[in-house]
């Protein structure tokens, strides 16, 4: 039995399967790409085969066009294919709509690249299933004992009693465009917020694409059609990038602004945002459920991609696992 | 608890002044005596409680907590009673409810200290994660959720429908929890009696000059003096007693003896700049930082470390209030009044004659000496306004130094910068002595002055140059070129380059420069402020 290390590991293009000849979500563009999910530090144009779900490969097209990559194949979740000998699965993480683990079985050893992940429910996508495996591949997006995210749907609830509290402000709401958007919405939508959901331009494309993929997020309109007194005491959804910016100043002189996000857990990130109600809202693991994931894999070896890897690997040796840091380049810490 | 813990955490994050003013206003009108007072002590002078706060959190985290962990965490977090809020295990049992505010300071208050540590960890037991928070906020000094002690007042007055100025003349008379403040406020009871205890009079504060406010300057309208890189402080001395006051209002007489001695017996109440000087020369602005937050001061710092008193301003004399009085009619009540009694250890801030503003700016650009970080200009008939009235006095800073610096260690920055290496150390070339090697030596630090681009593209820089790791740190491989502006070098014994840069701050990252091309250390030597003759 080779040992994983072997055949998998770390190159100049990104994490490479060496008997498979493929990446996984390489940061530059290769030859052929497995992809985990469609955020666009995972998912990247250019590549000359890309295999994902479905979703994912929808969402890539939605992103940067129908031809960004030569071609793709979807893969089936839960079902096995062999790519040059090395036997490939991709499983749901439960990160995003489509998102995916991805199981490598090769001279009978498992390998498991979870992406990002979490195991708090969503509305939009299918939840994390484990995979037992020798070597787990975990992001460290929250790994810091602080991050202890709260229960999304008490944090909606947090949201709609501000807009029921202040009628005459808008209430301007940062979100990451793909995931955290929709999610939101359909936390919303559960908690019987059943007006009008007014959105920048920049969400209304994936939002429009996860209606299409069945999925109900109730009345969701783009902001540039709301005549200006619509928006007082409505809820406009937005990149975080335009919170504080010029566009944001069509909501009146002084709009609520809250911002969804594992960060906000730290009141230093929500005061450098000029965020008024920070709601701690993450669709990555948190603390304890990075751990609790590790330790169900049973993996005796934990490979971090990327995030804070320092105090994951120093908990895992706490913990009697080996562990390590893969030091990839090209992902964002930050991106949540 | 729970209603202030509300308070101050909708506080930490509302971002305008108005929308904290009227969450303060709220809270202290319908919280009861005396937890509206402890939370109004937080927010303003502290709270009088003598508890080994540091100390005791190290202690209780480390019984709970992994030490490598917490650091990682409240290197992130930017602040410790947060990290501690945050990282407090919940108890196995369920905990009641957490006490209210005015019972948890009389226990402290009661209790010896070495039953502080007990005494909050049942208390943390009781709290959910933001009451955690604002509890440790609470007894831990100052909360920083973006509240001065001037607004937290301006609150208090908003009760009574006064101005804040009126809350200031009888405050250092007045002790927390400041139920005969609230009382006067409601109603209920007379002005409290400021008595005899020299009473902080807020300052008056300058704007940096601006492009446009020249043309609105005349050189005959306008009086210049030097502006001293000094401590701002107001000494109010009456027959009672002498106070030193920083420009917030803090006493720090305690560090200063011999400051209060050269006032006893005087009636005034004086603005002024404190500096250290050394044989008639001002001495770099660490030696005065030494002896600044020191509760006493040792007979060896004063001798090595003089105080000295440089006056700008009268605001009273006798007991009189001459505040409404034009800048130049007070100027000759402070000449005048200097020259009869002659405090020791004081002398004025000179004014600096000038024809033109084309004489004053060359005046400005030769401005090296040690000690002047500029000129200040003000309009002769002025009088002395409280805060930072605009139009009235400027501040003329004198242009920032550069020196190109190559990056060697990065460190994550705290709080809001946390997950990108923001913290630089850079250095410069020296040459050993007999040899023709050459190796950097590291001269300063600096967090600031990036946008979040640069700070990504630094991010990857350094992650991609590592060369080694300790801890939070990393070692890079000497390749970048920083421009370091700073205001000053000044030299240092606690850094192995000799020297120590004022106010250093990342001016602009060379790219396209080779690291082999940086400063050198004699670059810098060059640069050192020479004492004033
Ligand atoms: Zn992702
Ligand atoms: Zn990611």
């Amino acid at each position: 039995m080779r040992p994983v290390e072997t055949w998998l590991y770390p190159a100049s293009l990104g994490l490479y399967c060496e008997p498979g000849n493929f990446y996984i979500d390489p940061p530059r563009p290769v030859v052929r790409a497995l992809i985990t999910h469609g955020h666009s530090d995972h998912a990247r144009s250019g590549h000359t085969h890309v295999l994902a779900t479905s979703e994912t490969i929808d969402i890539m097209k939605v992103r940067y066009g129908a031809n960004c990559a030569g071609d793709f194949q979807a893969a089936d979740l839960g079902h096995a294919q062999s790519i040059n000998g090395v036997t490939v699965r991709f499983v749901p993480a439960g990160h995003i709509l489509g998102s995916a683990q991805i199981v490598l079985e090769h001279n009978g050893r498992r390998a498991v690249v979870s992406g990002d992940y979490k195991r708090a429910a969503d509305p939009t996508c299918r939840p994390f299933e484990v995979v037992t495996c020798d070597v787990f591949v975990t992001e460290a997006t929250f790994a810091l004992p602080v991050f202890r995210h709260e229960r999304a749907d008490s944090e909606a609830r947090r949201l709609i009693q501000s807009i029921a509290r202040n009628p005459d402000r808008t209430h301007l709401l940062g979100v990451y465009g793909l995931g955290k958007c929709q999610r939101m919405i359909a936390l919303l939508r559960a908690e019987g917020y059943d007006v009008p959901i007014w959105l920048h331009g920049a969400l209304v494309g994936l939002t429009a694409l996860y209606q299409n993929l069945g999925i109900d997020l109730g009345d969701c309109r783009p902001a540039s059609a709301a005549a200006d007194a619509e928006l007082r005491g409505a809820l406009v959804m937005c990149p975080p990038s335009a919170l504080m910016d010029r566009w944001s100043r069509r909501m009146g002189e002084d709009p609520v602004r809250v911002f969804a996000s594992g960060w906000m857990r730290v009141r230093g990130r929500a005061r450098q945002r000029g965020v008024e109600l920070p709601l701690i809202v993450s669709d990555h693991a948190d603390w304890p459920e990075l751990l609790d994931t590790i330790v169900e894999t049973g993996a005796e070896d934990v490979w971090v991609t990327h995030g804070r890897d320092d105090a994951l690997v120093h908990q895992l040796s706490l913990m009697g696992r080996r562990a390590r840091a893969l030091a990839l380049v090209g992902y964002e810490d930050d991106a949540e | 608890m729970r209603a202030f813990a509300e308070t101050l955490d909708s506080l930490s994050t509302t971002p305008s002044r108005n929308g904290k003013l009227a969450l303060l206003t709220a809270y202290l009108r319908a919280a009861p005596d005396p937890d509206r007072g402890w939370a109004l002590a937080a927010l303003t002078d502290g709270l009088p409680l003598r508890i080994g706060f540091r100390r005791i959190l190290s202690e209780l985290m480390a019984a709970r907590t992994d030490p490598v962990l917490f650091k990682l965490s409240r290197d992130f977090v930017g602040d410790t009673a947060e990290t501690v809020a945050l990282l407090w295990p919940a108890p196995a049992d369920p905990a009641p409810p957490p006490p209210r505010l005015g019972e948890v300071v009389d226990e402290l208050l009661n209790a010896k200290p070495a039953e502080h540590a007990a005494i909050i960890a049942t208390v943390l037991d009781r709290c959910t994660v933001r009451e955690r928070w604002a509890f440790l906020k609470l007894i831990g000094g100052a909360p920083r959720v973006g509240v001065s002690a001037r607004l937290a007042k301006t609150a208090v007055a908003e009760i009574g429908g006064q101005d804040v100025s009126a809350i200031e003349e009888v405050w250092h008379a007045l002790k927390p929890p400041y139920t005969e403040l609230f009382a006067w406020m409601e109603g209920h009871a007379e002005r409290p009696d400021p008595g005899n205890v020299p009473v902080f009079r807020p300052l008056m504060l300058a704007h940096p000059v601006e492009d446009a406010d020249w043309p609105s300057l005349a050189p005959q309208d306008v009086a210049a003096e030097w502006k001293w890189d000094g401590i701002r402080v107001q000494v109010a001395a009456s027959a009672g007693d002498v106070r030193v006051y920083s420009r917030t209002g803090d006493d720090i007489s305690p560090a200063f003896p011999e400051i209060r001695s050269a006032f006893a017996g005087v009636d005034v109440v004086a603005d002024g700049e404190l500096l250290v000087v050394r044989d008639g020369a001002v001495a770099p602005f660490n030696d005065l930082q030494q002896r600044l937050n020191r509760k006493s001061v040792t007979s060896k710092m004063l001798r090595e470390s003089p105080a000295h008193l440089r006056l700008y301003d009268l605001l009273f004399v006798s007991g009189e209030d001459i505040r409404a009085l034009p800048f130049g009619q007070r100027r000759a009540h402070l000449e005048a009044w200097h020259a009869q009694v002659r405090p020791p250890l004081t002398d004025l801030s000179a004014l600096v004659p000038f024809a033109t503003f084309a004489e004053l700016e060359d005046l400005w650009r030769g401005a090296r000496e040690a000690g002047i970080e500029g000129l200040m200009l003000k309009r002769r008939a002025s009088p002395y306004l409280a805060g930072r009235p605009k139009g009235h006095w400027f501040k003329w800073k004198r242009a920032a130094l550069t020196l190109d610096c190559v990056l060697m260690y990065a460190q994550r920055g705290s709080g809001k910068r946390s997950s990108l290496y923001s913290d630089l150390t850079f250095g410069v070339w020296r040459t050993s002595a007999g040899s023709n090697e050459r190796e950097l030596v590291p001269v300063g630090k600096a967090y600031s002055g990036f946008t979040d681009v640069e700070l990504r593209d630094l991010d990857r820089f350094i992650r991609a140059n590592t060369t080694e790791t300790f801890g939070p740190v990393r070692a890079v491989a000497p390749k970048l070129v920083l421009e370091v502006a700073f205001d000053a070098v000044q030299p240092s014994t606690r850094h192995k380059s000799g020297v120590a840069m004022r106010f250093p701050r990342i001016h602009r990252i060379r790219w396209d420069k080779p690291a082999d091309e940086a400063d050198s250390l004699d670059a810098i030597m060059a640069l050192i402020d020479r004492p004033a003759a």
